[in-house]
C-alpha cells in the first residue's frame, strides 16, 4: 500500500468511523416513501399495456368506477391536456436525435409491455388494484420489435413520427487515417462482439411517489423514492408547468437507487397532476412484478471490439462500435449512457489512436437508462475480455499483456486519445498485489495439475485492470456532450451559536453513509466531534441547489463543495479571532478546534468562542457580516479516474456447466478515502452487482416482447449463498483535481468484476476451444457452449 | 373480520378485510412501517418478522392467519438499554447501507441464530438464502451474524 499526501490532520478523516445512519435504519425508525402516512391520500394504481406493441381501440372504464373506493378512471385522452411538455429526456446527444413524444399515459398506441394505457384513482390501495382490474382496454396487438439487430434494420418502425428505429448515431474518431493506417500496419488485430443483456437494476425498495397539494395557496409537495430530488424538481415543473419554486421535492429514505430512481417517471407527474385534479395528496408504490415495465433496465447493447497490436502484443489501435437498446422511449439521460463509456474502451492502456461510434435504437421493451456504472462497465468489459483474447494470439499471460500496455506512471496526467485528461495513474501496483492476494501462480498450477489429470472440473482465472470516469462532471464538458445541466454541486456550511455545525448539501443520498463521510470531514478540517455536525440533505426546501447522486460524483464534487465551504468559514473565524486576539490573522495557528497565536501559546481562543462572538456580533472587525457560514458551488475541472485490478477464480463443471466462484481478490485505488469502512461497503456490494451480471441476471424477453424475468421468483439477484467472502486491499493515488485528492468508488466494483469473472470461465474452458460465452454464464447456456465445442457429442 | 395479535408484547386488536396481508396489517392498520416490502412473489425476505418466534414472511401470510399468535417485528427488538445484540452486530459490522433490507435480514438472523447456536459461514450464507439484500454483498451480513452469534 503506497501511501501519499492528504490534506487532512484531525485524526478523523481516513479511519474507519461506524455509521450515524444506521440506528434508525436497524430499527425501522427510518421513514421510506411508503412508511409515509398521509392522511386524505387517495391511491395511484397503473393500468399497464400487457402488449409489447398494441394498438389501443378501446377503453370501458364504467365497470372500474363501479367498484367500492374507486374515485376516478383517467385514459390518455381524458388527460391529454395535463401535460405542458412530453416527459423529459436531457440528453439530445446529437442534434438530429430522434425523440418520440413520450407521456405518461399511452394514447392510440402502447409501445412496450408496461406502457400505461390508463390509471386509477381510488381510497385505498386495495381498492386502486382492484379498479385496475375493472378498467377494459381493447388492444390490436401488433408485431413487436424485440431485438436490436431487428431494430436497426427498420423493417417495422415503432415511431411513426421518427420514420426509423435508430435514434442516433454518435461517433468519436480524433484521427480517422490514423486508426485506418494502424489497424493495416498491425501484426495482431482482435475482433470480439460481445453481447450485454438487459439487467433489472432492483433496488430492494420499489419506487414510490407522493404528491401532496395545497390548494389554496398553489404549492405541491412531490414526495419520492428518487436519487435526484433537485433534478426532478426543475423537470416535473416544466412537464407539469407550475412555477418551479412553487414545487418542492423530498427524498425521504430512500432504499437503493443504482441508477435506475436517476430518473422523471410517469408516476411522479401523474401524482402531481392528480392531486392538483383532486385538490387531496396522491400517491402511488409500485410492484415488484410492475417494476419490470415501469422502471428503467440497464445495459442492453452489442458492442464489436477490436485490437490493432504490434508483435509483442504493444497496442496500436483501439475500435469500438456499439448498437444500444433504448426501449420503447427516451428516458431522462438514456442516450447519454453509451457516451459515458466512450471514452474508455481503450481501458487503461496507453494506445495512440482510438475510435468509437454508438448506434442506438428503439425497440417495444421497457426504456433503459443509467445502471450502476452506466457506461463504463460495457467499456471494461469489452477492453477486458478483448485483452485476453489478445495475450492468447501473442502467447503471454494475462498478466503481462497488460503490464505490457499500461499507461506508464510517468505519462500522468495522461492525454488520453479520445481527448480526455487521466488525472492520475499508477497501475502496475494493483495487479502485483490482486496476484499475490489471489495466490496467482498458486492457483495456475493447480490449473494445470487438474489439466494434466484430465479433471472435468475446470479452474479458471480471470483478470479484470480497470479505469473509470467519475465525478460527474465539468460543466463545459457536459455542454460538449450536449447534455441539458451542468455538474457543480453546492453546498453551506454553518456554525451555529453553540459551535454546533450544519453541512448542507446537495448530494443526495440513498445508502451510501454520505451523512457520516461528511461529519467527518468537516469535523477533521474544524477539530470538532464529528456527532456535533448535522447534514442535511434531499429536501429541495432546506438544500435548494443541488445536481445529486449518481456517477461517483458525491464526494469528489459535492464533498469537495464541502470542504471548500469549511475553509471558507475557518478563514472567517481566523479573521474574528485574530481581531478577539488582537494579533495579525497570519500569525494564527488553527488546530485541535483552537486558534493560538504562534509563539505564544497561552493567547489563544477555542472556535466555540469564535462561533459565539459571530452570533452575538457585538464586537466583530469592521465591516463584518454576522455568523460563521460560507456557501460554495463546486464545478470540477476534470473527471477523476479510480482504477484497479480485480481477480476472479472460478471452477466450470463440465458435466453440468455450473459455475462456482471460488475466490476473489480486488486492489482499487479511489486515492484518498475518507472512510475507509464505507469504501468496502460500496466495493463489495459493486462486486457483487458486476458478478450478478456475469452469472445469474437477465431479463430476458420472449419473442412477443414479454419479460421472462419480471419478478424476484425468475431475476436471480444473488443471495448470500451464492456469494462469497471477497479480498480487498488498495493504493492511494490521489486525484490532483480536487483538494482532498479523492476519487470516486460508488462504481468500481461493478465496472471490474463482470469482466474479470467472465475472463476466468472462459479461462477455464479456453483448452476445449471455447472463446466467448454469453453472459449471464448460466449452466445451460456454459453447457450448450460445451457441447458445441466438442461438436454436439457431449 | 376481527384480528387480535400480540405484537411486541401488546394485544392489538382490528377490524380488517379478510384479504389483508399481514405485512400490510402491521404497516398500514397498526402503523409498524419497519417491516418492508420488497417483492411480489416471496422472495426477497424483506418482510420478515418473527410469528411466535419463528421467522416468517408477512408478505405471504393473512392477518387473519395469525390471529392469536405473538408477532415480533423490528421495532420489537431494541429494548430499553438499547440496540439488540444483532442490530448492534449489523451496526458494527457495516452490515447495513440502504437498509431496506436490513429489518427482514435482522429478524431472519435472530430466528436463525434461534434455531442454530452453532452456525458457521456457510449456515449463514444458506441460512439468509430468503433474505436479498442489493446493497452490501452480503459479506459483512455474514461476519455480523457470526459475531452477535458469539
Ligand atoms: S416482501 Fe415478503 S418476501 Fe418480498
Ligand atoms: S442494505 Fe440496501 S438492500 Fe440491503
Amino acid at each position: 500500500m503506497t501511501v501519499t499526501e492528504t490534506p487532512f490532520t484531525g485524526g478523523i478523516v481516513g479511519k474507519p468511523r461506524l455509521r450515524r445512519e444506521d440506528p434508525a435504519l436497524l430499527t425501522g425508525e427510518a421513514k421510506f416513501i411508503d412508511d409515509l402516512q398521509i392522511p386524505g391520500a387517495l391511491w395511484l394504481a397503473c393500468v399497464r399495456s400487457p402488449y409489447a406493441h398494441a394498438r389501443i381501440t378501446g377503453i370501458d372504464t364504467s365497470a372500474a368506477l363501479a367498484i367500492a373506493g374507486v374515485v376516478a378512471v383517467y385514459t390518455g385522452e381524458d388527460l391529454a391536456d395535463a401535460w405542458a411538455a412530453p416527459l423529459p429526456c436531457a440528453w439530445p446527444v446529437t442534434d438530429d436525435m430522434k425523440n418520440p413524444a413520450h407521456y405518461p399515459i399511452a394514447q392510440g398506441k402502447a409501445n412496450y409491455a408496461g406502457d400505461i394505457v390508463a390509471v386509477v384513482v381510488a381510497e385505498s390501495r386495495y381498492a386502486a388494484a382492484d379498479g385496475i382490474e375493472g378498467v377494459v382496454v381493447d388492444y390490436e396487438p401488433l408485431e413487436a420489435v424485440v431485438t436490436i439487430e431487428d431494430a436497426e434494420t427498420d423493417r417495422l418502425v415503432i415511431h411513426d413520427d421518427c420514420g426509423t428505429n435508430v435514434s442516433y448515431v454518435w461517433e468519436l474518431t480524433p484521427e480517422p487515417d490514423a486508426v485506418t493506417a494502424a489497424f493495416a500496419a498491425a501484426e495482431h488485430h482482435i475482433t470480439e462482439t460481445f453481447v450485454h443483456q438487459r439487467l433489472i437494476p432492483t433496488a430492494m425498495e420499489p419506487r414510490g411517489v407522493a404528491a401532496v397539494p395545497a390548494p389554496h395557496n398553489g404549492d405541491m409537495t412531490l414526495y419520492s423514492s428518487t436519487q435526484i430530488p433537485h433534478v426532478l424538481r426543475v423537470m416535473a415543473a416544466l412537464t407539469v408547468g407550475i412555477p418551479e419554486q412553487k414545487l418542492r421535492v423530498i427524498a425521504p429514505s430512500v432504499g437503493g437507487g443504482f441508477g435506475c430512481k436517476l430518473n422523471v417517471y410517469a408516476e411522479e407527474i401523474l401524482c402531481i397532476v392528480l392531486a392538483q385534479r383532486h385538490g387531496v395528496p396522491v400517491r402511488w408504490t409500485e410492484g415488484r412484478t410492475e417494476a419490470a415495465g415501469s422502471t428503467v433496465h440497464g445495459r442492453a447493447q452489442r458492442q464489436t471490439i477490436e485490437l490493432a497490436a504490434d508483435a509483442d502484443g504493444k497496442l496500436t489501435a483501439v475500435r469500438a462500435t456499439l448498437l444500444a437498446d433504448m426501449g420503447a422511449y427516451l428516458q431522462l439521460v438514456a442516450p447519454g449512457v453509451p457516451l459515458l463509456g466512450a471514452f474508455l474502451y481503450h481501458g487503461l492502456y496507453d494506445v495512440p489512436v482510438y475510435s468509437f461510434t454508438c448506434k442506438s435504437v428503439f425497440t417495444n421493451l421497457t426504456p433503459t437508462d443509467a445502471y450502476r456504472g452506466a457506461g463504463r462497465p460495457e467499456a471494461t468489459y469489452a477492453i477486458e475480455r478483448a485483452m485476453d483474447a489478445l495475450a492468447v494470439a501473442v502467447g503471454v499471460g494475462q498478466d503481462e499483456i497488460r503490464s505490457r500496455n499500461f499507461i506508464p506512471t510517468e505519462k500522468f496526467p495522461y492525454d488520453s486519445p479520445a481527448g480526455l485528461i487521466f488525472d492520475s495513474g499508477n497501475y502496475q501496483p494493483t495487479l502485483d498485489r490482486a496476484k499475490e492476494l489471489i495466490d496467482w501462480d498458486g492457483r495456475r498450477a493447480e490449473q494445470a495439475e487438474r489439466r494434466a489429470a484430465g479433471s472435468t472440473t475446470h479452474l479458471g482465472l480471470g483478470i479484470s485492470s480497470y479505469v473509470e470516469m467519475c465525478g460527474l462532471a465539468p460543466s463545459r464538458t457536459l455542454a460538449a456532450l450536449n447534455y441539458g445541466a451542468g455538474g457543480w454541486e453546492s453546498a453551506t456550511v454553518r456554525i451555529l451559536p453553540t459551535c454546533k455545525v450544519q453541512v448542507v448539501t446537495g448530494a443526495t443520498p440513498h445508502g451510501q453513509g454520505h451523512e457520516t463521510c461528511w461529519s467527518m470531514i468537516v469535523a477533521d478540517q474544524l477539530g470538532i466531534d464529528p456527532d456535533d455536525v448535522e447534514v442535511l440533505h434531499s429536501d429541495t426546501s432546506i438544500s435548494p441547489l443541488g445536481m445529486d447522486t449518481y456517477g461517483s460524483r458525491s464526494l469528489a464534487v459535492g464533498g469537495t463543495a464541502i470542504w471548500m465551504a469549511t475553509e471558507q468559514v475557518i478563514d472567517k473565524a481566523r479573521a474574528i479571532a485574530a481581531h478577539m486576539l488582537e494579533a495579525n490573522a497570519d500569525d494564527l495557528e488553527f488546530a485541535g478546534g483552537t486558534f493560538s497565536v504562534r509563539g505564544s501559546p497561552d493567547k489563544e481562543v477555542p472556535l466555540a468562542g469564535v462561533a459565539f462572538g459571530a452570533f452575538t456580533a457585538h464586537d466583530l472587525p469592521d465591516g463584518m457580516e454576522p455568523n460563521l457560514q460560507a456557501q460554495v458551488t463546486f464545478d470540477p475541472s476534470n473527471f477523476v479516474f479510480p482504477f484497479g485490478t480485480h481477480i476472479a477464480v472460478v471452477e466450470v463443471d463440465e458435466a453440468t456447466g455450473a459455475v462456482e466462484l471460488l475466490d476473489y481478490a480486488a486492489v482499487d485505488d479511489c486515492g484518498n478515502q475518507i472512510n475507509p469502512l464505507i469504501v468496502e461497503g460500496q466495493l463489495h456490494g459493486g462486486i457483487v452487482q458486476g458478478i450478478a451480471q456475469a452469472l445469474w441476471e437477465d431479463a430476458a424477453y420472449d419473442a412477443d416482447g414479454q419479460c421472462r424475468a419480471a419478478n424476484l421468483a425468475d431475476y436471480l439477484v444473488p443471495s448470500a449463498a451464492e456469494c462469497i467472502d471477497m479480498k480487498l486491499d488498495h493504493t492511494v493515488t490521489p486525484s490532483p483535481s480536487n483538494p482532498m485528492g479523492v476519487k470516486g468508488i460508488g462504481e468500481a466494483g461493478t465496472i471490474a468484476s463482470t469482466p474479470a469473472v467472465m475472463n476466468a470461465v472462459v479461462d477455464a474452458l479456453r483448452p476445449m476451444g471455447i472463446t466467448d460465452i454469453t453472459m449471464p454464464a448460466s449452466p445451460m447456456t456454459v453447457r450448450r457452449a460445451i457441447e458445441a465445442a466438442q461438436g454436439g457429442s457431449a | 373480520m376481527e384480528v387480535s395479535v400480540t405484537v411486541n408484547g401488546t394485544v392489538r386488536s382490528a377490524d380488517v378485510e379478510p384479504r389483508t396481508l399481514l405485512v400490510h396489517y402491521l404497516r398500514d392498520v397498526l402503523g409498524l412501517t419497519g417491516t418492508n416490502i420488497g417483492c411480489d412473489t416471496s422472495s426477497c425476505g424483506a418482510c420478515t418478522v418473527l410469528v411466535d418466534g419463528r421467522s416468517a414472511k408477512s408478505c405471504t401470510l393473512l392477518a387473519a392467519q395469525v390471529d392469536g399468535a405473538d408477532v415480533t417485528t423490528i421495532e420489537g427488538l431494541a429494548g430499553p438499554d438499547g440496540l439488540h445484540p444483532m442490530q448492534q452486530a449489523f451496526h458494527e459490522c457495516h452490515a447495513l447501507q440502504c437498509g431496506y433490507c436490513t429489518p427482514g435480514m435482522v429478524m431472519a438472523a435472530v430466528s436463525l441464530l434461534d434455531e442454530y447456536d452453532d452456525i458457521d459461514a456457510d449456515g449463514v450464507r444458506v441460512g439468509l438464502e430468503g433474505n436479498l439484500c442489493r446493497c452490501t454483498g452480503y459479506q459483512n451480513i455474514v461476519a455480523a451474524v457470526l459475531a452477535a452469534g458469539e
